[in-house]
């Protein structure tokens, strides 16, 4: 695995690395223990999802998007309905907008406590604040069984509503659960943001400049961490998020520590959503009326839907030719935009601190190769 | 030997504990059988669920993952073997040091799953290495991992120190070293282990 | 934001030459996007990034899409002299004749991306390219100059479609391992035969199934 060339050492860290997020590969060269130069190695999950896409009908597509970002089944569902509805043209009842935005942020929350989780576990904080992380995630995933029959790959969402509609025992469960969130989060933050370890590990390590990660497409938590406002519930406005009221969390030293804080910040701004969302959901429908289920084939044209997902924009490009499948079916996904910056971040520090700068970009592999 | 279970526990109840060589032998082997710290893709999810608080796989001394091969007993397939992913689980699986196992963790460990139609997807790792227990699901849920493991300590309970059907590391003949696919121009080369994967029948 | 036609109007003024061409999307998502020439697809990229009313710093999503060639079959109604025997004396009279005419129309591979603005949050502005055709002129001009974000993007098109970006600064395969020879999201790409076990094979699978099944049976009826 290792090779010395001239004076540098060249390591392959992965596809089997205990710090790598899945089959993920870096070749980095290092000279001492500095990084002079990184290339990702991308594919060993590549599942071949688009061209899955092409030869499935619409809905059919449905359950696959479940397994792109397998922790956030909610969002992807989300984000491909979204796309599919404006190809069709297909209005949403209000109901299943109040319960697409329930699910979707009880996903952001399981996924930002997983992936801070992720991040100590990396940094040598072996067990204990993943467990934590784990602990509440169980408690979202018992809601999105009970509510969709499984437990990681929902398939909740459909063109046009939502597959069940929930009960008010179910609400109420949810309502539980998100009372008991602060509480968490406040636990989380005193025992680990002050910590002496973390902040000497990752303050000033890993810096994306604005400038670069704007022009590097980079979205999500990330982009945020280096102080730019783009959040696309509040840019687009998508489903009924002109109706809460959140802020968006800003960092402004761009750096590891930043992007961590961002997302226990944006834990808390999830749990004001919920609440009100949970406050104010109306009875109705789940499933517009008009909405074509069987045999369902959009006039031919194309679109656009993004969604933010919790790890960045995740958008579904669509091209309809009339028939029943897609001709075209795209997956733009936010880790793996993300890591075009990865070897500019890693550029220059040790090789421990890559581990700790990748964890701190959130990537899952199965949206990375698809 | 065999030891009469009547008489054992008689001996016992006197403070005198009767055992084989096999069974404490057995009984040592599946009571620390330490997991490869190695995730596919979304089975892994599950897989580190099932080590957490709520299903605490420490419970049946499967806890310590490992993160090299060398060190590891049981390697977990969770989750889809891509065909670029392919040789290095084979290598994985080869540079483990025997008495090794494998669970093929989900659908698409066992036949490639929902996406065995792509065309980088391997449809089953049992093409190239022997698998020892099989889950189905897509995820399987933590109890079935713990099942399966539950499952893999009874067969490691059954099995004996000699004879013809004695595991492969008992076995001096036994080959272990078993060969790394290679990547060619369309599909990988060979497309499976003729040792190890014969083509089921299928009745239609 | 602009509408695509004074985006149109915009990029003609500034960059001289540019072929802009609007390509309307008749879906109810009304998605119209702009189809740019290679040739000045640069300047153009550069002109609606520092636009200062555009500012499309954003990029967004780059996908490739591959429509192969099409056999057009279209009925002409064509009029032409014929000769008949009438009463045994030859005459020439016209008649009008549908004939169904086929022609090929040459496909191509077509890039397309998608910008917003994070400056002025606003979007999706669509751009596609177009290759030549389909086997040996599949160039087009790489926007990682321009975009960071479409390094690894446009890599992913050229491993799947086998687009060729020019002045990219790495066009390496990305997906597939690196002696992979097909473009597997081509339309007409042909997917190894492993066909050998399919246990609840059914509709396209089946078939599949079957002809991987005669063709064995085939060659073990040579060899004996």
């Amino acid at each position: 695995m290792m090779e010395a060339e001239g004076d540098l050492l060249e390591v392959s860290m992965g596809p089997h690395h205990p710090s790598t997020h899945g089959v993920f590969r870096m070749d980095v060269a290092l000279d001492g223990e500095k990084v002079v130069r990184l290339k990702p190695v991308f594919g060993y999950l590549h599942r071949n999802h688009e061209k899955l896409g092409e030869d499935h009908s619409y809905l059919a597509s449905m359950p696959y998007t479940d397994r792109l970002d397998y922790i956030c089944s909610l969002t992807n569902n989300w984000a491909y309905a979204l796309a599919v509805e404006k190809l069709a043209g297909q209005a949403v009842p209000e109901r299943a907008e109040y319960l697409r935005v329930i699910t979707a942020e009880l996903t952001r929350v399981q996924n930002h406590a997983l992936s801070v989780g992720f991040l100590l576990q990396d940094m040598g904080a072996s067990g204990t604040p993943l467990m934590y992380g784990f602990r509440e995630r169980e408690k979202i995933l018992d809601l999105f069984e009970a509510l969709t029959g499984s437990r990681m790959m929902c398939n909740y969402m459909r063109f046009g509503g939502c597959r069940v509609d929930a009960t008010p025992e179910w609400l109420d469960a949810a309502r539980k659960v998100v009372r008991d969130l602060p509480g968490f989060v406040d636990e989380y933050e005193a025992l680990i943001c002050t910590n002496e370890i973390l902040m000497a590990r990752t303050q000033g390590v890993g810096i994306l400049r604005p400038e670069l990660a704007v022009s590097a497409g980079v979205t999500g938590p990330m982009l945020r961490a280096s102080g730019v406002n783009y959040d696309i519930r509040k840019v687009d406005r998508y489903g009924i998020y002109d109706r809460f009221n959140f802020k968006v969390p800003l960092g402004d030293h761009c750096d590891v520590y930043d992007r961590f804080m961002i997302r226990l910040l944006e834990l808390r701004e999830s749990i004001k959503i919920l609440e009100q969302a949970l406050k104010d959901i109306p009875g109705g429908p789940v499933m517009d009326p008009k909405a074509k289920i069987r045999n369902f084939r959009p006039k031919a044209g194309e679109a656009y839907g993004r969604i933010e997902a919790p790890k960045g924009e995740l958008g579904f490009y669509l091209i309809s030719d009339g028939g029943p499948n897609p001709y075209r079916y795209r997956v733009r996904p936010p880790s793996f935009v993300n890591l075009t910056i990865l070897e500019d971040m890693c550029l220059g520090h040790n090789v421990a601190d890559v581990v700790l700068i990748l964890g701190s970009v959130d990537i899952v592999l199965g949206e990375v190769d698809r | 030997m065999a030891v009469d279970e009547g008489l054992k526990i008689e001996l016992g109840k006197q403070g005198v504990f009767v055992t084989t060589l096999q069974e404490l032998y057995n009984w040592g082997r599946r009571s620390s059988v330490w997991p490869m710290n190695f995730g596919l893709a979304c089975c892994a999810i599950e897989m580190i669920a099932t080590t957490m608080a709520r299903y605490d796989m420490a419970r049946f001394g499967a806890e310590v993952f490992r993160p090299s091969p060398r060190q590891a007993d049981m390697m977990i397939i969770s989750g889809t073997v891509t065909k670029k992913m392919a040789p290095q689980v084979v290598r994985l699986y080869n540079q483990m040091a025997e008495p090794r196992y494998v669970i093929a963790m989900g659908a698409c460990a066992i036949s490639g799953g929902p996406f065995k139609q792509g065309y980088n997807v391997l449809k089953g790792i049992d093409r190239y290495i022997p698998v020892d227990i099989h889950i189905p699901g897509c995820p399987p849920r933590p109890e079935a991992l713990l099942e399966a493991f539950m499952a893999l300590q009874k067969k490691i309970d059954a099995q004996h120190l000699t004879g013809e059907d004695r595991p492969r590391h008992l076995d001096a003949e036994a080959q272990g070293l078993f060969p790394v696919p290679g990547q060619g121009e369309h599909d990988l080369e060979p497309a499976a282990n003729k040792s190890v994967w014969t083509v089921p029948v299928v009745i239609r | 934001m602009k509408t695509v036609e004074e985006i149109k109007a915009a990029i003609e003024a500034a960059v001289p030459g540019a072929g802009v061409e609007i390509v309307s999307n008749p879906g109810p998502s009304a998605q119209h996007s702009l189809l740019i020439a290679p040739e000045s697809a640069v300047a153009v990229a550069t002109f609606l990034r520092d636009h200062a009313e555009l500012a499309l710093d954003f990029l967004s999503n780059v996908t490739g899409v591959d429509w192969p060639d099409k056999e057009i079959a279209e009925k002409v109604k064509v009029t032409r002299t014929v000769t008949k025997t009438v009463e045994g004396v030859e005459q020439s009279a016209e008649e009008t004749v549908e004939e169904t005419r086929k022609r090929v129309e040459p496909g191509y591979l077509e890039v397309v991306y998608h910008f917003y603005s994070m400056a002025k949050k606003h979007g999706p502005v669509v751009l596609r390219m177009r290759t030549a055709n389909r086997t040996d002129k599949v160039q087009l001009p790489s926007m990682t100059p321009v975009w960071r974000s479409a390094e690894f993007q446009e890599r992913e098109v050229f491993d799947l479609f086998g687009v060729e970006f020019t002045g990219h600064p790495d066009l390496r395969r990305i997906l597939m391992w690196d002696g992979f020879k097909d473009h597997p999201m081509r339309r007409d790409y042909v997917e190894p035969d492993d066909y050998d076990y399919e246990p609840t094979a059914h509709d396209e699978v089946l078939k599949k199934a079957q002809a991987h099944q005669a063709a064995l049976a085939g060659q073990k009826g040579a060899g004996e």
